[in-house]
């Protein structure tokens, strides 16, 4: 539609014209703001934490286990240097005794959402698939932060109830 | 020939001026849009856009994808 409004204008007489063709699905899977009764509050990345912890490849798992352990949380995201995901430590990885490199322990290519996902249907996914969290990534895959169940679910009440 | 734009490209123009304009239906626009982005609807384009746009200024249209 992009390019027809685009050449449209052309034919009016507007002599800078640009056509933003991959749209807002593009803009809200990088995770940039958006607005509208729909906008980023009901989205994932509102919502999702990004305190969650992240190691590298290169890492030995009694490390990153300390540094998980000691900031609270049961999980941890392998990213490149460039904050890609590459992978994830789960509680079994992080609870095992093995002196493991964090290459061999970790889930590779874990399912991820993207920023503009909305809150609610990740909250009926997550039901769905007995899943209690979900990482979020933007569409060139960088860990934005991780989308816990109960807060989203917290947050699509409220939400609703704001509505009413 | 319109420039196609990158995301990049639509954060520059923007803060250089350039006019935002989603032309999907107002019911989508209202769902979401871009910060700062106005609603001209493809339709009503032709008839709006001298209202609306200053030929004097870059525009920038969009929809939700390459659709």
């Amino acid at each position: 539609m992009s390019p027809r409004a685009a050449s449209r204008l052309e034919t009016l007489g507007y002599g800078s014209v640009y056509d933003y063709v991959a749209g807002k699905a593009d803009w809200g899977s990088a995770g940039l703001p958006l607005e509208g009764e729909n906008g980023s509050t009901t989205r994932a990345a509102a919502h999702a934490r990004t305190d969650v912890p992240t190691c590298r490849l290169d890492e030995s798992l009694q490390t990153v286990q300390r540094r998980v352990s000691d900031a609270g949380w049961e999980t941890c995201f392998v990213v490149d240097a460039g904050g890609v995901v590459i992978g994830r430590l789960g509680r079994r990885a992080l609870g095992s005794d093995d002196d493991l490199a964090v290459a061999v322990a970790m889930t590779e290519a874990p399912s991820t959402v993207r920023p503009s996902a909305r809150l609610r249907d990740l909250v009926e996914r997550m039901r769905r698939q007995n899943l209690s969290s979900l990482p979020v990534t933007t569409s060139d895959g960088r860990l934005v932060g991780l989308l816990l169940r109960e807060t989203a679910e917290e947050a699509v009440q409220r939400l609703q109830q704001l509505r009413r | 020939m319109a420039v196609p734009a990158t995301r990049a490209d639509v954060q520059r123009l923007v803060g250089e001026r350039a006019q935002l304009v989603e032309v999907l239906p107002a019911a989508e626009y209202a769902d979401e849009h871009l910060p700062g982005a106005i609603n001209i609807p493809l339709q009503e384009l032709a008839e709006a856009a001298p209202s609306r746009l200053d030929p004097s200024r870059p525009v920038i249209v969009y929809c939700y994808d390459h659709q």
